[in-house]
């Protein structure tokens, strides 16, 4: 299968330290991908490489067999590279219904007209329902997002990408912070995005990593040194080296 | 299937009321301009002042209330529209009232566009400080071209033909205020609609994350200046108004100092609502004819307090506050 | 050559005085990122002050410097105790209007106390008069503004650098939260920042008298001024406040003697075509 999201030699450095370092990692649509990595490992850096919020030293992204290296961060979006945040970035004096009018509007190229409202546009709305349904977030349609919990603004989150329609979603730890009791509705949740999108997924959690992954990718250091499959992971030497390293040194230690 | 049923009306439930509230507030904005007729009858002009104030009052709120730019420069798209207007008049012999208006409109929404491209380029304090350098920059540039503008003496000359050639603008301000009020009446109706609209919802979103709203593919910039280019119209309309009321033009209409006043009155009243800044257009600038006459000195120092006492005691200006105590109060007695 | 001299001379000691009066409110802005409309309202004051000690006590001009300064940064405490502190980390446009209204009180209540009319304040006799250079003679007064910069400029460096104060304040203006997480009082950093910046604006109020005359308008007039220096130099840096302040201080001095009908249209435009190519300012750190 063709690949729709391809990331080919990218390369970061900031004065002199390099942050990334020949990173190539390609997507085919429908894959479920995790990429985890230690602190420092330069996730961060990374997404912002492939949404365009930094532009790399060198390498390229390309979307749908379009090179976007060029493109800037709004671009990209357009394109259907879309992106979910690590705390959530929601309005807190909007509604979810309005979040997700606003991404409908913004993607179906409506987002600047002067008159109505996406309230009384039928097609909008049904859209709206309907994710806001699927997310179990119908019921708090037009309460404002300061008023509703942690793990729904999470959902509204993804809702949110959803609305935006991707080809490529990328999700920052998407269960950061949310109760225990709430990551059921976000796994399923997870579970349950389309079977064509591609998703790469940003986690340290890995329980999460081995339920929604069919291929986990490990950054350390800026590099890629692991990419294979969940079940492979922790037996691999280098793998164990860049999480356990400092611990096995210790024990040695003691 | 049911449970679809009970989502689908939920979601499409009509909130608030929101045409009932434009109602209300035409009906509020015709009352208090009846009000006005009935009680002013002698100070018609300083009522009409008050129109044109608030005309760019409410651009200033589309920019600072509804997009979170503060600007201290305001001022340059309402001199813009005022200088517009009476140049058509005055030097080509456009008396035309509308047409009038209309160039006051072009030219705010040419002023705004500059102004936009130029503020855009900065955050913050900077932002800010552009603002203020763009209004003198004006002000300087109306000064210097005083053979358009009149410079210093205010450009005079100014003829508005009669209102469909039948309304003569007379001395006592009949119709000045009449217009004035039609001007006030269409454009609070179309900023209630503005505001509501998709663009307005977005614009709201920009005011508090302008990087969520790029993450959703939406620029920032380029809706800003959009609005400042309908803000600018706005504020056209306001100078237009003052410049046919008026039949001149003076150079505080560009003023840094009309600006910061446009802004005073805007947080008096509180930012980010239509109703609010025409709360504080009308109650400063009352304040500011009754205190203002007896000593200028006593009232800077009162406008002063004023500020202060708004900053700490009602941060979200007059109207904000007691519309959040009336709608916390009807909470409670539900 | 003449002109040019005289205008070097002139835009570098108007450069010094804008210097000397900005560079608290640049450090106070770095530092609390409070947007301070009022600043320009303490030099007014501190010229009231030593104009009332020099003219109307008959005291010596540099007892009325000294008066100046104290007795402006003994006003300036309770505003900054009940007015400022209210605005620390407040969004921009509250900080703005309170400052604002500040400004506003104080001209009204200058003008109250002291009358609307220009206030001189009487030179000491070695700062009168005009010195002769061989080629060309250059008034005192001109040069005392500029060693005064240049006096103020080397000592807050020394300050800054050299000392543990300084240390402290730039590890508070780096990071507020992380220097109280190591120890450092950062109220106390605040408050002492906050007289100094006063008091250096008394200070330049006073010695720029004779360049920015006393009068209740002051505060509004120079106001702008004032904030423009700051943020074209970048707040919280002194070379960027210092290159900022020469560099509109010449286009603003030079504009004037060539073009006088011109008002400070040159000035404005110097403003807007550098913050458009340096939207932080010369010296602005990311945020």
């Amino acid at each position: 299968m063709s690949a729709v999201f391809e990331v080919k030699n990218l390369k970061r450095s900031f004065g002199g330290l390099v942050v990334t370092n020949d990173v190539s990692i390609s997507m085919a649509p429908g894959d479920r991908v995790a990429l985890i990595g230690p602190n420092g490992a330069g996730k961060t850096t990374f997404v912002n490489l492939v949404t365009g919020t930094i532009p790399p030293s060198s390498g390229e992204v390309r979307l749908g067999g379009e090179t976007v290296t060029k493109v800037d961060a709004i671009g990209r979006v357009r394109r259907g590279l879309v992106r979910s945040f690590q705390v959530t970035r929601l309005f807190q004096d909007m509604t979810p219904a309005e979040h997700v009018g606003l991404a409908v509007l913004q993607r179906s190229g409506r987002a600047g007209r002067l008159f109505g409202s996406f309230l009384t546009m039928p097609d909008v709305m049904a859209e709206v329902s309907e994710l806001l349904e699927k997310l179990g977030l119908a019921e708090l349609a037009h309460r404002k997002v300061s008023e509703i919990a942690y793990g729904q603004q999470r959902l509204l989150e993804i809702a949110v990408a959803l609305a935006l329609k991707p080809k490529v979603l990328l999700l920052d730890e998407p269960a950061a912070g949310v109760p225990q009791s709430d990551t059921g509705r976000i796994e399923q949740a997870l579970a349950d995005l389309p079977k064509d999108l591609a998703v790469l997924m940003i986690e340290h959690d890995m329980d999460l990593v081995f339920r929604f992954a069919k291929r986990v990718i490990v950054l350390a250091a800026g590099t890629i040194i692991f990419d294979g499959l969940p079940a492979d992971v922790t037996k691999d030497a280098r793998v164990r080296e860049a999480y356990l390293g400092s611990y096995a040194h210790a024990s040695h230690v003691a | 299937m049911t449970v679809a049923m009970n989502n689908q009306t939920t979601l499409s439930r009509p909130r608030g009321g929101s045409f009932k509230r434009d109602l209300i507030g035409v009906i509020v904005i015709i009352v208090f301009a009846a009000l006005g007729y009935v009680l002013f009858p002698d100070n018609l002009a300083l009522l009409t002042r008050i129109l044109a104030v608030a005309l760019l009052v409410l651009s200033l709120d589309l920019v600072t209330g509804y997009c979170g730019v503060a600007t201290l420069g305001h001022a340059a798209l309402f001199g813009s529209g005022a200088y517009a207007a009476g140049i058509l008049s005055a030097h080509y012999g456009i008396n035309d009232p509308f047409l009038m208006t209309m160039g006051g409109i072009g030219a705010g929404a040419v002023a705004g566009l500059l102004c936009a491209v130029i503020m855009l380029r900065a955050h913050g304090l900077p932002q800010l400080v552009l603002s203020i350098a763009l209004i003198y920059l004006f002000h300087e540039f109306a000064n210097k071209a005083s053979s358009w503008t009149g410079g210093s003496d205010g450009l005079a000359g100014i003829m508005p033909d009669a209102v469909f050639g039948i309304y003569e603008f007379d001395l006592y301000g009949h119709t000045a205020y009449f217009f004035g009020i039609a001007l006030l009446l269409i454009v609070f109706v179309l900023l209630r609609i503005l505001v509501r609209s998709p663009f307005g919802m977005l614009c709201r979103g920009i005011k508090e994350d302008p990087l969520r709203i790029r993450a959703m593919g939406a620029s920032p910039n380029a809706a800003l200046t959009k609005m400042y280019v309908i803000s600018g119209a706005v504020a056209g309309t306001g100078g237009a108004l003052s410049a046919i009321s008026t039949q001149v033009v003076a150079l505080d209409a560009l003023s840094f100092t009309q600006s910061a006043e446009a802004l005073v009155m805007l947080v008096l009243g509180g930012t980010g609502s239509l109703f609010g800044a025409l709360a504080g257009t009308l109650i400063f600038m009352l304040f500011e004819d009754y205190v203002s006459a007896a000593n200028p000195f006593h009232w800077l120092t009162m406008v002063g307090v004023l500020l202060i006492a708004v900053v700490l005691f009602a941060p979200k200006g007059i109207y904000g506050t007691a519309a959040a105590y009336f709608s916390r109060r009807r909470e409670g007695s539900q | 050559m003449q002109t040019v001299f005289s205008i070097a001379i002139d835009a570098l000691a108007y450069g010094m005085v804008l210097f000397v009066i900005s560079i608290g409110l640049s450090v106070t802005m770095g530092l609390m990122r409070v947007v301070n409309l009022a600043h320009g309202a303490f030099a007014m004051i501190g010229g009231y002050i030593a104009s009332y000690v020099a003219r109307d006590l008959g005291m010596g001009y540099a007892v009325a410097v000294i008066a100046a300064v104290v007795i402006t940064i003994i006003i300036a405490i309770p505003i900054e105790r009940l007015l400022y502190r209210r605005i620390y980390g407040q969004p921009e446009l509250t900080q703005v209007l309170m400052t604002i209204g500040i400004t506003f009180c104080i001209i009204g209540i200058a003008n109250y106390v002291m009358g609307p009319t220009l206030k001189t304040i009487p030179l000491a006799g070695p700062l009168q008069g005009t010195a002769d250079l061989g080629f060309r003679t250059i008034s005192i007064h001109r040069l005392f503004a500029i060693v005064c910069g240049l006096v103020v400029a080397l000592g807050l460096w020394f300050a800054i650098e050299k000392t543990s104060f300084g240390v402290k304040l730039r590890a508070s203006v780096d990071n507020a939260a992380m220097a109280a997480a190591l120890g450092v009082r950062t109220e106390i950093v605040y408050a002492v920042s906050f007289a100094v910046a006063v008091g250096l604006a008394a200070f330049g109020g006073v010695v720029g008298a004779e360049l920015l005359p006393v009068e209740p308008y002051y505060a509004l007039r120079y106001m702008v001024t004032f904030l423009v220096v700051v943020s074209v130099g970048g707040a919280g840096s002194i070379p960027g406040a210092l290159i900022a302040c020469l560099v509109l201080g010449a286009v603003d001095t030079t504009g004037r003697y060539l073009m006088p009908e011109f008002g400070e249209f040159f000035f404005y435009l110097a403003v807007i075509a550098i913050i458009c190519v340096f939207p932080r300012g010369f010296a602005g750190r990311a945020k």
